[in-house]
C-alpha cells in the first residue's frame, strides 16, 4: 500500500501473568487468562508476518515472560525470523539455567524493571519481594555479555531516589536506563491519586536528570519520558497512531498501543483471524486515529500536528469518554482544565493507598479495591 | 587515531539489511540506525580484523578517485563516539 508506514516494532505480550503486582501496570484492567494464551506456534508464525512487514525489534514482554516455560523456543523462532529481540523482565524467575537458554535461543538484550533504589520500597511498590532476584538477574545478564537496559516507572513513591536509582543501575552495569513517569490508563488510572507527584517532585528529579545525562552523555544512556500531566504538552504516543509499532497481546489480540484493550468500540483484530498484514493495512482498529485526517480542532489546524498527532488517544478516552478528542494534556485542548484539577489540587499529603494490580472480576466498578492476588504459579 | 585499531560493531549492535527498502541498518537496543549506501560499506568492513588504513584501501579499490582517505577516518572516530564501534 502505497503511503502507508511499516511498522518497526513488534510488543509481543506473551503472558498477563506476573509475580509481581505494580499498581500501575500497563497490562490491561481485565488480564487474559492463561489458557487463552498464544502457544509458540502461533507467536512464530507472528513473528515471521512481523518480518515480513518491515519490523526490526520485537520486544518479549508480559506480565512477566518468564512464565511462559517456552520462552526460550519462542525467542529462538523471533531471532530465526531476524528480529532484534529484547526481553522485557521483572527479573524473578531468570535463572542461570534461564539465561543460558536464553543466550543458546540467540536472545539480543535484556530490559529489567526496578520499582525503587531501596530494596523495601522497591518491593513494596512491586507488591513482594522481588529485589534480590532482580540483582541476581542483571548480574546474569551483564555476565552473559548482553546488553542490559533499567526500566523504571517514576511517580510520587520514588521520584525523590531519582539520584539513587540512576546509580543502582550504573552499579548493576546497565548501558541504558529508562525513567518513565507513569502513563495514568488502567492499573495507573484507578491509582492515580496515590500516584501522582507534586509538581515541586519533578522541578527537584529535573537538575539531577541533568546532571546525570552531562556526566554519563556518550556512555550510559538516560530515557526520560515526560510526565505530561505537567507539561503542557501531549506526547506522541506510539509515535503515532498506527504508525511505528504494533502490540500483540497474550491471546492474539492486535491492538496499535498497549493501552488500547480500554478504548470501547475499537473492536481489534486478532492474529488467530487475520494475517498481520491485513491487521496493519487494512483493519479499522489500526485506521482508526492513523495520519492527522481524523484530528479534530484545536489539532487540525496546529503546527504541531504531525509531531504529537494530538497527543494520546487513550489517554484523551481516560480523561473525556472520547478517544476522538484531543489529548487533555495539552494546554490548548478545551478539555486541559480536567487535567490542570488534578495537579494542582494541592494535596500535598498521599492520599489513597495503592491498589495492587491482581485478578479483578469483570464488570468491577473503577475503585473496587482487589488486593493480595498471589502468584498464579511458582516460578525460578 | 591509533593505527593499529580494528574497529568492530560493538556487542550489542548489529548490521542489518532491511527487508523493505535494502538499505543497511545498525540496530540495538530500542533503536534503529537508517545508514546511507557509504556508511553501510564503511561499517561492513568494520570487522575487528582490519585496520583503519586497511579499511581504507579496501574503499579505495573499489571507489578510486573517491575522498576515501579524508572521510573514513573521521566517519568511524564519529560512529565510535556514539558507542557503535569500538
Amino acid at each position: 500500500m502505497t503511503g502507508l508506514p511499516r511498522p518497526w516494532a513488534l510488543l509481543a505480550e506473551l503472558t498477563h501473568a506476573c509475580p509481581l503486582r505494580c499498581p500501575y501496570c500497563s497490562n490491561p484492567v481485565e488480564l487474559v487468562r492463561r489458557s487463552a494464551e498464544l502457544t509458540a506456534a502461533d507467536w512464530a508464525r507472528v513473528f515471521g508476518e512481523a518480518a515480513g512487514l518491515g519490523v526490526v525489534h520485537t520486544h518479549l514482554s508480559g506480565g512477566e515472560p518468564l512464565l511462559r516455560p517456552d520462552l526460550a523456543e519462542i525467542t529462538a523462532s523471533a531471532v530465526r525470523t531476524g528480529l532484534y529481540t529484547q526481553l522485557v523482565t521483572s527479573g524473578v524467575g531468570l535463572t542461570e539455567t534461564r539465561m543460558a537458554e536464553l543466550l543458546d535461543a540467540g536472545l539480543h538484550s535484556v530490559q529489567l524493571s526496578v520499582q525503587d533504589a531501596d530494596p523495601v520500597s522497591s518491593d513494596r511498590i512491586g507488591g513482594r519481594r522481588s529485589f534480590p532476584a532482580k540483582e541476581r538477574a542483571a548480574r546474569l545478564v551483564v555476565e552473559s555479555g548482553l546488553p542490559l537496559g533499567l526500566n523504571v516507572v517514576l511517580h510520587r513513591h520514588n521520584l525523590d531516589s531519582l539520584d539513587e536509582i540512576i546509580a543502582l543501575g550504573l552499579s548493576w552495569g546497565v548501558s541504558r536506563i529508562e525513567l518513565a513517569n507513569t502513563q495514568y490508563y488502567g492499573w495507573a488510572q484507578l491509582n492515580r491519586a496515590a500516584l501522582l507527584p507534586t509538581r515541586e517532585q519533578l522541578a527537584r528529579a529535573e537538575p539531577t536528570l541533568r546532571r546525570w545525562r552531562d556526566r554519563l552523555a556518550g556512555s550510559v544512556e538516560v530515557i526520560w519520558v515526560v510526565p505530561d500531566y505537567f507539561e503542557g504538552i501531549p506526547k506522541p504516543c506510539m509515535g503515532g497512531w498506527g504508525s511505528l509499532s504494533i502490540t500483540v497481546g497474550p491471546d492474539g489480540t492486535a491492538l496499535p498501543c498497549p493501552a488500547a484493550y480500554a478504548l470501547p468500540g475499537l473492536d481489534p483484530p486478532s492474529v488467530r483471524d487475520r494475517p498481520l498484514a491485513w491487521i496493519w493495512e487494512s483493519s479499522p482498529a489500526f485506521n482508526a486515529y492513523r495520519g492527522t485526517a481524523w484530528l479534530p480542532e484545536p489539532c487540525a489546524g496546529c503546527p504541531r500536528r504531525e509531531i504529537d498527532f494530538g497527543g494520546c488517544r487513550c489517554q484523551a478516552f481516560a480523561i473525556t469518554g472520547d478517544a476522538g478528542r484531543t489529548d487533555p494534556a495539552c494546554a490548548l485542548s478545551p478539555d486541559h482544565h480536567l487535567i490542570k484539577e488534578l495537579t494542582e489540587g494541592g494535596d500535598p499529603a498521599a492520599p489513597a493507598e495503592l491498589v495492587y494490580r491482581g485478578p479483578r472480576r469483570r464488570r468491577g466498578a473503577v475503585g473496587e479495591v482487589m488486593v493480595s492476588a498471589p502468584p498464579e504459579q511458582p516460578i525460578g | 587515531m591509533e593505527t593499529d585499531w580494528r574497529p568492530a560493531l560493538a556487542p550489542a549492535v548489529l548490521l542489518r539489511r532491511d527487508g523493505v527498502t535494502g538499505a543497511d541498518l545498525l540496530v540495538m537496543p530500542e533503536r534503529v540506525v537508517v545508514l546511507n549506501e557509504q556508511a553501510g560499506a564503511v561499517l561492513r568492513l568494520c570487522d575487528g580484523a582490519s585496520t583503519v588504513t586497511q579499511i581504507v584501501d579496501r574503499l579505495l579499490a573499489d571507489h578510486p578517485g573517491a575522498p576515501v582517505a579524508e572521510e573514513v577516518p573521521v566517519f568511524i572516530d564519529r560512529v565510535r563516539g556514539e558507542g557503535w564501534v569500538r
